[in-house]
C-alpha cells in the first residue's frame, strides 16, 4: 500500500479534571489512505470523537495531547507532525479545512442561524483561497450542486433553519470540502438523521470519495454503517484500540471478546422476530472508575486472572489484523 | 373473540397553522390523519416511520397527553368494558391513567435528580393511595427485582446510575401500578448497543411474564424486528402499511416500506447491496402532496397516484396496505435469517 496520508502513532489524549485524570485516548495508532475509508467504532466514552478532535487539534481544556504523533502528508509531499504545531498557529489553521475537512454529527447546531448558508460557505472558501467574493460565490453554488442540493443558486441565500436535516448535512459536507482537503473526518455524520436520509448521505460521501480520492475517517457507534462504508476498522473501548483490521475480518473473523460480543448484541433486520439478543454483562464504567489491566475485563466472558493486572499489548494475528487481548499473547517460555 | 386492550379507530390530530401578527389560522397540519389499529393483551405493536410522520403524536393522543381532533380510542378497563378515552375530560381520565403507562426515550431527563430511586418508583403508588410506607417499600423492592436491579440501590439518586440502569428504573416506575398498556417511545435509542440489548430482552421478558400490551414507537427497524408481533408503518400522518412482523419484513407491499427496509444498514460487509435511495425529503405535513402522499418520492408512481388517495386495504389476512398499485407490485423485503 502507498504511504498513508495521515498516520496516528501511539496517541494519548488525557483530560485533567479536578476529580482525576481521564485517559480518553490511551495509545491509538492507525493510518488513513487516499481513496479508502477507515471506520472507527465504539460505544460512548471509547475515545472515538476525542481522537478526531486530537487530529484537528481542537481538544477542549482540560484535555490535551500527552504524547504520540499525528503525521500528515501535505499536498507538496512533506510530512508534518500536527502534535508539534501550536493549536492557534497559521499552519494549523491552514490544515483545518485546508488539508482535513470535518463533518459533525449535529447539522442543526453546527451551522449559524444568523448567516445564510451561502455566507458561511463563502467564508470557508475565502479562508483558504484568494478568490474574490463573486468568484467565491460562484464556487459556493458549484459546491452546493456537487453535494446534490436542488436549485443551488437560489438555496445559497437560505438560512440553515429553512433546510431539512438532510440538506443541512449536505451543506456541512460542502463546507468541509470547500478547500479541497484530501482527508475527510466524519464524526457520526448520519446519527441525527432518518434512515432514508442516512442512506442518501452515505451514498453522497461514497460518491465524493471516489471522485476526489479522499481518505475518509468515519466515526460511528453503528456497526451497520461501518459494514456498509468502511474498508478498514478500528474497534475502541475506553480509550483503547481493542482490535483493528479489514472490514471483512472484523465482521467475519473477529478475535477480541469485545468485538465478538458487540457484534452479537446488535439488533438486525435479518433476525427472527421476537428473538432475544446476546448481551454484554454490566455497563460501560464511569471514566474515573476505569478498571485496571485490560479495560474490558470486568465484562469479558473469557476473562483470565492476568487480565485484571496487566494491560494487553497489540498482537498481529492476520494480514493487517491486530488485537490487544491476553488470549492471543504467547506465554513466555 | 378477545377484546383488544386498545382499539384505535380513525384517530385524527390536526394542529392549526397560525400565520401573521394576529395568529390567523392559515391551515391545518394533519399530524395524525385517519389512523386505526388495535393491540391485544400480551402483544407488541410497533409504530415506525421517520421524523414528522406522526408516530409520537399518535402515542400522545392515546395516552391523552393531548386531545385528539377526532376518532375513537377504545381502551379496555379492568372490568373488561371498553371505554372511549378520546372525548374524556381530565377528571374522568384520572382513574384510567394508572392502567396506561409510559416509558420515555431519555433516561437522563425523565428521572427527577432530587428524588431517590425508592421515591421515584414509589410516587405513583403513593399518588394512587398506597400511603403505608412499609407496604409501599415492599412493592418498590419487588419492582426493582422485576427489572433486575439490586434492592441495595433503593436510597440512591439517579446520578449514580448508568443509562441502562436508569432505563430499568423508568420501566419499574411504569409497571408500579400494574398497567395493561405500556407506551414506549424510543425506549432504547439513547442507549449504547451493549446496553440496548439488555433493555430489549428485559422488555420481552416482562411482557411474557405480565401479559402487557406494548405500543412501541421507534425509528430503528432492527430493534422493531426484535420486539414486535405486528408493525405499522406511518408516512405523513397516515398508516401506509400494517402487518405481522414477519410478513412486513419479508414481503412488504408498500413502496415506502420497501425503501425503508432497503435503507437500513445491515451489519455484514458481504451484504453491501444496491440500496433504494429515496429522492428528496419527507413531505411537509402542512402541505402534503395530492393523492398518495408518497407519490413524489415513489419509483412506482403513476398519474393515478397523483390524483387518487389510496385507502388502507387488507390484501392478505392481517396485512393491510395503502397503495393503489399494491396488487400488481412485486417488492423486495429483507431475507429471513
Amino acid at each position: 500500500m502507498a504511504d498513508p496520508i495521515l498516520s496516528v502513532r501511539n496517541l494519548h489524549t488525557h483530560f485533567f479534571a479536578d476529580e482525576g485524570v481521564v485517559r480518553a485516548v490511551d495509545g491509538t495508532s492507525f493510518d488513513l489512505h487516499s481513496g479508502r475509508t477507515l471506520g472507527i467504532v465504539g460505544e460512548s466514552g471509547c475515545g472515538k470523537s476525542v481522537t478526531a478532535k486530537s487530529i484537528l487539534r481542537i481538544v477542549e481544556r482540560p484535555g490535551r495531547i500527552v504524547s504520540g504523533e499525528i503525521l500528515l502528508r501535505r499536498k507538496n509531499g512533506s510530512v508534518v507532525d500536527l502534535v508539534t504545531l501550536p493549536t492557534d498557529g497559521v499552519e494549523m489553521r491552514g490544515i483545518r479545512g485546508g488539508n482535513i475537512g470535518l463533518v459533525f454529527q449535529e447539522p442543526m447546531s453546527s451551522l449559524s442561524a444568523f448567516h445564510t448558508i451561502g455566507n458561511q460557505l463563502i467564508e470557508a472558501i475565502r479562508l483558504h483561497s484568494r478568490l474574490t467574493k463573486p468568484a467565491a460565490r460562484a464556487r459556493a453554488v458549484e459546491l452546493l450542486a456537487m453535494v446534490g442540493i436542488p436549485r443551488p443558486s437560489q438555496r445559497i441565500d437560505s438560512y440553515s433553519f429553512e433546510l431539512s436535516g438532510g440538506l443541512r448535512q449536505r451543506v456541512m459536507i460542502a463546507m468541509a470540502l470547500a478547500a479541497e482537503p484530501r482527508v475527510l473526518i466524519a464524526d457520526e455524520p448520519t446519527t441525527a438523521l432518518d434512515v432514508t436520509t442516512q442512506a442518501q448521505i452515505l451514498e453522497l460521501i461514497r460518491r465524493l470519495q471516489q471522485e476526489r480520492d479522499l481518505a475518509v475517517m468515519l466515526i460511528t457507534h453503528d456497526m451497520g454503517v461501518i459494514a456498509e462504508m468502511a474498508d478498514d476498522v478500528v474497534v475502541m473501548y475506553l480509550g483503547k484500540e481493542v482490535e483493528k483490521g479489514p472490514v471483512d475480518a472484523i465482521f467475519h473473523a473477529p478475535r477480541h471478546p469485545y468485538t465478538k460480543s458487540l457484534l452479537r448484541s446488535i439488533p438486525s433486520v435479518l433476525a427472527e422476530p421476537r428473538s432475544r439478543l446476546a448481551t454484554i454483562t454490566g455497563s460501560i464504567p464511569h471514566p474515573f472508575a476505569r478498571p485496571g489491566g485490560c479495560p474490558f475485563h470486568p465484562r469479558c466472558p473469557d476473562r483470565m486472572s492476568v487480565c485484571e493486572t496487566s494491560v494487553p499489548q497489540e498482537i498481529v494475528i492476520g494480514e493487517n489484523h491486530a488485537t490487544a487481548c491476553h488470549l492471543y499473547t504467547r506465554v513466555p517460555a | 373473540m378477545t377484546v383488544p386492550v386498545l382499539d384505535v379507530r380513525s384517530l385524527r390530530k390536526h394542529f392549526p397553522l397560525r400565520r401573521g401578527l394576529l395568529g390567523r389560522v392559515a391551515g391545518q397540519i394533519k399530524a395524525v390523519d385517519d389512523v386505526s389499529f388495535s393491540i391485544n393483551g400480551g402483544e407488541t405493536l410497533s409504530l415506525v416511520g421517520e421524523s414528522g410522520c406522526g408516530k409520537t403524536t399518535t402515542s400522545r393522543c392515546i395516552l391523552r397527553a393531548i386531545r385528539p381532533s377526532g376518532g375513537e380510542i377504545r381502551f379496555r378497563v379492568e372490568s373488561g368494558e371498553q371505554i372511549d378515552v378520546a372525548p374524556l375530560e381530565a377528571k374522568q381520565l384520572r382513574p384510567l391513567r394508572r392502567q396506561m403507562q409510559m416509558i420515555f426515550q431519555d433516561p437522563f431527563s425523565s428521572l427527577n435528580p432530587r428524588m431517590t430511586i425508592s421515591e421515584i418508583i414509589g410516587e405513583p403508588l403513593l399518588v394512587n393511595g398506597m400511603t403505608n410506607t412499609g407496604v409501599r417499600n415492599k412493592r418498590v423492592a419487588e419492582l426493582l427485582e422485576l427489572v433486575q436491579l439490586p434492592s441495595a440501590y433503593l436510597n440512591r439518586f439517579p446520578h449514580a446510575f448508568s443509562g441502562g440502569q436508569r432505563q430499568r428504573i423508568g420501566i419499574a416506575r411504569a409497571l408500579a401500578l400494574n398497567p395493561s398498556l405500556v407506551v414506549a417511545d424510543e425506549p432504547v435509542s439513547a442507549l449504547d448497543v451493549s446496553v440496548q440489548a439488555q433493555i430489549v430482552n428485559l422488555m420481552l421478558d416482562l411482557q411474557d411474564r405480565l401479559g402487557l400490551a406494548f405500543l412501541f414507537v421507534a425509528h430503528d427497524l432492527s430493534v422493531v424486528k426484535h420486539v414486535s408481533h405486528r408493525v405499522a408503518v406511518m408516512y405523513v400522518g397516515r398508516i401506509v402499511e400494517i402487518a405481522p412482523t414477519t410478513s412486513l419484513f419479508k414481503t412488504p407491499r408498500h413502496p415506502y416500506t420497501e425503501a425503508l427496509l432497503s435503507a437500513v444498514p445491515v451489519p455484514d460487509p458481504r451484504r453491501r447491496a444496491q440500496r433504494i435511495v429515496l429522492e428528496g425529503d419527507v413531505a411537509d405535513p402542512s402541505n402534503p402532496p395530492s393523492g398518495c402522499h408518497f407519490h413524489p418520492r415513489c419509483r412506482y408512481a403513476t398519474d393515478r397516484c397523483r390524483i387518487e388517495t389510496p385507502v388502507l386495504t387488507e390484501i392478505t389476512p392481517g396485512h393491510a396496505v395503502r397503495c393503489l398499485r399494491a396488487e400488481e407490485l412485486f417488492l423486495q423485503g429483507v431475507p429471513a435469517g
